[in-house]
């Protein structure tokens, strides 16, 4: 079994924005290869990992889908050896001051996201957030040196190291969703020593952060009977709405809404009581910010469910989990595979 | 080069003394607590000096006696302690409220990682995440008050009145260093060479000063127990030579990086003295070492605190510059360091009593 800490500090210590997974994705790879059947990228390059079902065929099949995309910035313009930058995926420009970055030029050259001073500024810098159009990169090196190593285009990873703290938990950037490919894993790592009936694609997804690109295409060429996301919720944290988020290292979250199959989620639910694995409702009203939102409007459309990993701080460089959640989120998972049979789809019916 | 200079032996920068700023920088001292920082300089100075002690502040003073009777008395100040926070409240589940010390920006924290207490504990500063902000939240601004400090939830060794400082590595990038806490740990670490390679005919008082970015309370007591007949403050300046928001001209970078030490004129705590400013420019350029004049006007050093002491020390002071400075990490030259520590250097050679001759 792939232990979850060092994996997942490894994991979030790869590069791979949104669009750029290349990075990361031979770790995933090489923590799926021994416990798959198979594994192939898709065209935009998402990674799909299969282990075949004992089931008679036509067997069904079920879809896990995680990403491994990070949100992240990218280089617009050059000014006197600064970089401008623009915003790759939902960024908090609150918390960019002062924030270390690895700039992948043609080299790795290590940043730092810095305001303009005050001074040099149209506007009094006390009475507002600095916008990102304000901000800059340097890398510490001369503006010829930097004109020869950085081009328009470049991508911009958060360079923050994982840091372990206290009760179990781990702070680092791209928590979202790289904790996620963690659960996976260890449901893939699972599900590799028991039988089960359906067939399962185990899918590491690109680009979710700007554009649901992967799991829209990946769920279209493998078309699954079931769909499930795996993805970060809103944890418990100062600042954070209590009504809207989730105790953290005390559980995951199965998402209810227009977006799942509310007999999928009264499926899981059970099993999560049966194995007392402590999980919430979380209701979301509209929109899934996950796979899940692509891959259920998939061709003929896909039944999905999303299973939430409490997060703090989401989308800040230093996003908080704890290990303890991303196991139950991965046994959750695996747990619900090995138990559907053949007549499970029969049940995915509107009791109106 | 004049005979002078080849005769004696320069402090240079080499792996030595890059350790020993690495050392410096990764060291939290925030004001108050600066014992993790003075451990290193009494290590370092003990050897090398005629006497050291530390006061009742906190402050190290070490002298270095002269060969000569009578010897101009001059002190050399360099401030220890950086910019952080205190634990002020425990909210339970490892979340600390927390009140900055210095001059910091709300966004300083925001998102960071810092090493608490003693033991460099990790804990974070959060925020709220961005999918949950209202869309006027996004661009408001808001207030150190409403951050927290998040060390896991599990109770331990983290505790109320803890000091925490950026947690941030120092590394070399080309011809840059970067970390944390490099005003003033340059300071200081040039003060170490100093004393370790000063000439014998001042007698050199080293002021490792406490409580700088606090109201320069440690440099006011030194210079009352040293009670010398001129001070030079060894700091580290803003240098804010970016671009403009526009790219029109920056004429308000008030030092640049690359540029050499800087030398003070003016600053909102002290009108410097006119015939050390003119030394440190003359000795400058008799051995061709880059300098530049920082543009007068706001900031200060411990020479405010210093120049007002007892009956008054005429004082000087001169920077390394460094940008991002009371952030979590600054960015310097390694050229700069140099060429400030061989001004110093140079300077405090040929320094006589005649520098003050005459009426100021």
């Amino acid at each position: 079994m792939t232990e979850i800490l060092p994996f997942l500090k490894e994991l979030i210590s790869a590069p791979g924005i949104s669009g750029y997974e290349s990075g990361v994705r031979p770790l995933i790879e090489k923590a799926w290869e021994p416990v798959t059947d198979k594994m192939s990228l898709s065209r935009l390059g998402s990674l799909h990992g299969f282990q075949q079902g004992t089931g008679p065929e036509p067997r069904p099949s079920i879809l896990v889908a995680a990403h491994m995309d990070a949100i992240g910035l990218m280089v617009n313009a050059l000014i006197d050896g600064f970089l401008r930058v623009t915003s790759i995926g939902g960024i908090d420009t609150r918390v960019l001051p002062g924030q270390m970055v690895t700039v992948h030029g043609r080299q790795d050259l290590p940043g730092m996201i810095v305001p303009t001073p005050a001074r040099l500024l149209p506007f009094n810098a006390q009475d507002t957030v600095v916008p990102l159009e304000y901000l800059l990169v340097d890398v510490g090196l001369l503006p010829d040196e930097v004109a020869t190593l950085v081009r328009v285009g470049d991508p911009i990873s958060f360079a923050q190291p994982p840091v372990e703290t206290a009760g179990g938990t781990l702070v680092g950037h791209t928590l979202d969703d790289r904790a996620a490919i963690a659960a996976l894993t260890h449901c893939l790592e699972m599900l590799h020593s028991r039988p089960h009936m359906w067939d399962v694609w185990a899918v590491a997804t690109v680009q979710e952060e700007v554009t649901y690109g992967g799991g829209l295409t990946s769920a279209f060429q493998l078309r699954p009977s079931l769909a499930v996301s795996i993805d970060v919720t809103f944890a418990s944290s100062p600042g954070s709405p209590s009504h809207l988020s989730f105790p953290l290292g005390k559980g995951i979250t199965l998402e209810w809404g227009p977006n799942t199959h509310p007999v999928l989620y009264k499926a899981l639910k059970e099993l999560a009581e049966r194995l007392e694995i402590p999980v919430c409702l979380e209701p979301v009203p509209t929109e899934s910010g996950t796979d899940t939102y692509a891959m259920q409007v998939v061709a003929e459309g896909i039944p999905n469910v999303v299973i939430g990993i409490p997060l703090r701080y989401m989308h800040t460089p230093a996003e908080m989990v704890a290990l303890k959640d991303i196991t139950r989120a991965g046994r959750l998972v695996a747990e619900f595979i090995s138990q559907l049979d053949e007549k499970f789809l029969d049940k995915l019916t509107w009791e109106d | 080069m004049t005979k002078a200079t080849r005769e004696i032996h320069l402090p240079q920068i080499g792996d030595e003394q890059l350790k020993l700023l690495e050392r410096l920088s990764n060291a939290c001292a925030v004001s108050g607590d600066e014992g993790e920082v003075r451990k290193i300089v009494l290590e370092e100075v003990r050897p090398y000096t005629d006497e050291v002690k530390v006061d009742t502040l906190g402050n190290v003073l070490a002298t270095k006696r002269s060969s000569v009777e009578r010897p101009l008395r001059v002190m050399v100040a360099a401030h220890m302690d950086e910019v952080g926070l205190m634990l002020t409240s425990d909210e339970g589940e490892g979340i600390y409220r927390f009140e900055s010390v210095g001059g910091t920006s709300v966004y300083d924290f925001s998102g960071k990682v810092m090493w608490v207490g003693k033991e460099h504990l990790p804990g974070v500063i959060g925020l709220k995440p961005i999918h949950l902000l209202e869309p006027a939240e996004i661009k408001r601004q808001f207030t150190v008050d409403s951050l927290r400090l998040d060390v896991g939830p599990a109770t331990g060794k983290v505790k109320i009145g803890d000091r925490a400082a950026f947690a941030t590595p120092f590394i070399r990038q080309g011809p840059s260093l970067r970390g944390k806490a490099l005003d003033n740990r340059l300071g200081v670490a040039i003060l170490i060479e100093l004393v370790k390679h000063t000439s014998p005919l001042i007698e050199l008082q080293a002021a490792f000063t406490v409580q700088e970015e606090i109201g320069l309370r440690g440099a006011r007591v030194a210079a009352f127990s040293l009670n010398p007949d001129m001070a030079l403050i060894l700091d580290s300046t803003p240098a804010y030579d970016l671009p403009t928001w526009d790219v029109d001209e920056n004429v308000r970078y008030n030092t640049r990086l690359g540029s050499g030490p800087a030398i003070y004129v003016a600053d909102s705590g002290t009108l410097y003295d006119p015939r050390l400013v003119r030394y440190l420019v003359e000795t400058a350029k008799a051995h061709g070492i880059p300098y530049q004049v920082r543009q007068p006007g706001g900031g200060g050093t411990d020479a405010g605190a210093i120049h007002k002491q007892r009956v008054g020390v005429p004082s000087v002071s001169i920077s390394v510059p460094g940008r991002y400075h009371h952030s979590p990490a600054a960015i310097v030259r390694l050229s700069d360091w140099q060429h400030t520590m061989n001004l110093v250097a140079i300077a405090l050679i040929h320094l006589t009593s005649k520098v003050l001759d005459g009426e100021r």
